[in-house]
Formats: C-alpha cells, sequence, structure tokens
C-alpha cells in the first residue's frame, strides 16, 4: 500500500513528567495537538507505526553505536526510565516482526541500517506513544537514528532514509504512518536546560513544512551546536520524515516554547496525497 | 581518559536493574570493574553529579543517575552549576565550552 501518514512530535521527557510545572494554557495546548495527532493518525488507517526517534543511550552505547537501527521485535519494553520521574507506567508495547523484516529488506537497497530484536524504549519513544496510541494497540515499529553520539549520520543519509523508507512501504500491502520525535533547538540534561531558540525554530520548520530538501541539508553540525545546542543534532530525525514525504508540504499544528519541557514543543504533520496507493 | 568506561557504568546502570542492585550491595565491587581514575570513582561514589558534568559525562546519562540518587529536576540543574563554578568548564565532550550561552 503506501506511507498513509507523516508527522513529527516532540519527545521531551518533561512533557509528561513535569506537566504539573508548566504554564497550564501552553501545556493544554501541546496536548489538545497531541491529541488532534492521535486522531489523524487513528483516521488514516495504519497497519503499524513507525517511530524515527532519537534514542537516549537506552539500547546503543559507545562500544557498538549504529548510525541507524531498525527494531525487528515481537514486541518492545518502556519506558526504560524510572517510571515516576517519566510520569508513564512500563509497559509492552506490540511490534510487527515480519513488518519489520519485510521494510529493512527494502530499505537496504538504498541504505545501510543496523537492526535489533530486542529494544527498550526511552523517553524519546514513550512519550509520543503515551500521546498517540495511549492504547498499545498499534504495531510499532522503532527506528533509531544516533544524535547523541558523534560522529552523526550527515542530514543528506538521513532525507535518504526517509525516502527509502518511503519506497519501502509503497513496496508493501501494509499502510504505514510514520513519526519523527525530538527536539529542534534545545540543551536538554545541561545546566542550560530550558533555553530555547524560537527564531531558529520557526525558521526550521518553516523549511521542514515546505519540505525545502536543500535547506533542511544545509545546516551544518556545527552552527547547529552553537545556535541550537546539542539537542539540534536530533533534527535528524525531522528530516528523515521530510525524506518519507518527498514531494508534500505540511503544516505546524502547534508551536511553543515550554522552558520547563526543555523545548519548543511542536506538531507538524505533512499533507500527503496518496498518488502512490 | 576513561570518560568512556565512567558513561558506560552509567549506561549500564540505567538499563539493567541487575547492576542497580550491585550498586546497592556491593559498590566498590561495581566500580572495580571499570578502568576508572580515583577522581572518577570518587564522583560516582559521593555522588559529586557537577564534577561528572564537567568531566564531560552525557546528561542524558547522567540525569538518569542523579535521579537514581536522589537529585530532584531543579537539584540537578543546579549541580551542574555548582560543578562549573567549582571544577571550571566542561573538559571534553559535546559540552565543552558550552559557552555559548547568551
Amino acid at each position: 500500500m503506501s506511507l498513509v501518514f507523516a508527522g513529527v512530535c516532540s519527545h521531551a521527557p518533561g512533557i509528561v513528567g513535569r506537566k504539573d510545572r508548566a504554564d497550564p494554557v501552553l501545556r493544554d495546548g501541546l496536548y489538545a495537538a497531541f491529541e488532534r495527532m492521535r486522531l489523524a493518525i487513528e483516521a488514516a488507517r495504519p497497519d503499524a507505526l513507525v517511530v524515527i526517534a532519537a534514542e537516549h543511550f537506552a539500547n546503543f552505547f559507545m562500544n557498538n553505536m549504529p548510525a541507524i537501527c531498525m527494531g525487528m521485535g515481537e514486541h518492545y519494553e518502556g519506558p526504560i526510565e524510572d517510571e515516576a520521574w517519566l510520569g508513564i507506567k512500563r509497559t509492552r508495547v506490540p511490534g510487527d516482526a515480519q513488518l519489520s523484516k519485510a521494510l529493512i529488506e527494502e530499505v537496504m537497497n538504498d541504505i545501510d541500517l543496523a537492526y535489533a530484536q530486542e529494544w527498550k524504549f526511552d523517553h524519546g519513544i514513550s512519550v509520543p506513544l503515551h500521546f498517540l496510541t495511549p492504547r498499545y494497540d498499534l504495531p510499532v515499529i522503532p527506528v533509531n537514528i544516533n544524535c547523541q553520539g558523534p560522529p552523526l549520520i550527515p542530514l543528506k543519509r538521513c532525507y535518504e532514509f526517509g525516502r527509502a523508507l518511503r519506497r519501502a512501504c509503497a513496496a508493501l500491502p501494509q499502510r504505514i504512518a510514520v513519526i519523527g520525535t525530538g527536539g529542534i533547538s534545545h540543551w536538554p540534561a545541561t545546566p542550560d536546560s530550558g533555553r530555547i531558540n524560537e527564531a531558529w525554530d520557526r525558521a526550521f520548520l518553516d523549511k521542514f513544512i515546505g519540505n525545502r530538501r536543500e535547506e533542511l541539508l544545509a545546516y551544518k553540525d556545527e552552527q547547529t551546536w552553537r545556535e541550537a545546542g546539542q539537542g539540534g543534532f536530533e533534527i535528524r530525525t525531522f528530516i528523515a520524515v521530510a525524506g518519507a514525504a518527498e514531494g508534500h508540504t505540511g503544516e505546524v499544528w502547534f508551536y511553543a516554547p515550554i522552558p520547563i519541557f526543555a523545548v519548543g514543543c511542536t506538531i507538524a504533520v505533512m499533507r500527503l496525497r496518496h498518488e502512490d496507493e | 581518559m576513561s570518560l568512556y568506561a565512567v558513561q558506560k557504568l552509567i549506561y549500564q546502570l540505567n538499563r539493567d536493574p541487575r547492576v542497580r542492585e550491585q550498586l546497592a550491595q556491593d559498590f566498590d565491587g561495581l566500580l572495580a570493574q571499570y578502568e576508572l581514575s580515583e577522581e572518577e570513582r570518587n564522583a560516582i561514589r559521593d555522588p559529586d553529579i557537577g564534577l561528572l558534568y564537567v568531566m564531560g559525562v552525557n546528561g542524558q546519562l547522567l540525569m538518569h543517575y542523579a535521579a537514581l540518587r536522589g537529585f530532584g529536576w531543579n537539584a540537578y540543574i543546579e549541580a551542574m552549576r555548582e560543578g562549573e563554578r567549582k571544577y571550571g568548564p566542561v573538559r571534553t565532550g559535546l559540552y565543552t565550552s558550552a559557552g555559548s550561552r547568551s
């Protein structure tokens, strides 16, 4: 069938774990946008949800760090973090090993991938799922793009991964939804936590929803680090979604800096025209 | 030099309940399994969250170790600030010259 949904959202742990400390108007606006995204995914009737996340040393470490890894498990578990700290109860999340294998085999025609039959979700996936599949009844296929431990995969390869994923979806009978999760500018887990470069975020989001490939790929890590923090490296997940939605544009459903969540909270969705159905 | 080992210990603590159990039962035995300098061993044992930050431990690892050792969110942030005041700028890793602060 094809890709039936493509969007991006924030995944910061504070979004649930520190929810009581945020401006309630902004928080509730974010939560409403997550709910709108949940309904949109539901309306797209996907058979599985591919979550392209930037994980944070839950599964992958500098002893064997894949640039991109895709899950191939029957099921997964998460969150790995302390339940009280994150505000999300640990649970088993269904996967679809067969579909994963088929997607991986297709994607590998274009992009080298690692795969993992075991995967513990951290907030990068568990926070979005908490809002988007709260009953944990939709099979999830996790993808990690290493955004934490340089050297990092170049942005153009992230876009290519997204394109390869789109081709893989088109080659299979299932209906696939994809979301990218991550921050835009942010300095998480540092003394600068809460700092957000709103102008940088808005400029990036404008390029993202316009799906202007050349402009998205023109970002350089050194500059991103200076202007958008080390958390800005997570634009890789958004760029992969832009690649998956190549030829389509989108819209921002929510953006607001919420410092106690340590990120400019974002929900944006690509308008897919299902020409390849 | 052994920042890798410090981070690996914290990584394994974060993801493996059995390693956390060993921390509770035999902290020194756990530390002995990693190639750590005395400064690193002490910083982990104390814990000196500020020093671990200045050593270059990635915050995505450190914030969970801080939580494990009883630091609330504000205390964690303050511990890193105190570390910079006490030990100077971050020595290596992603946060060196995090001086882009304005």
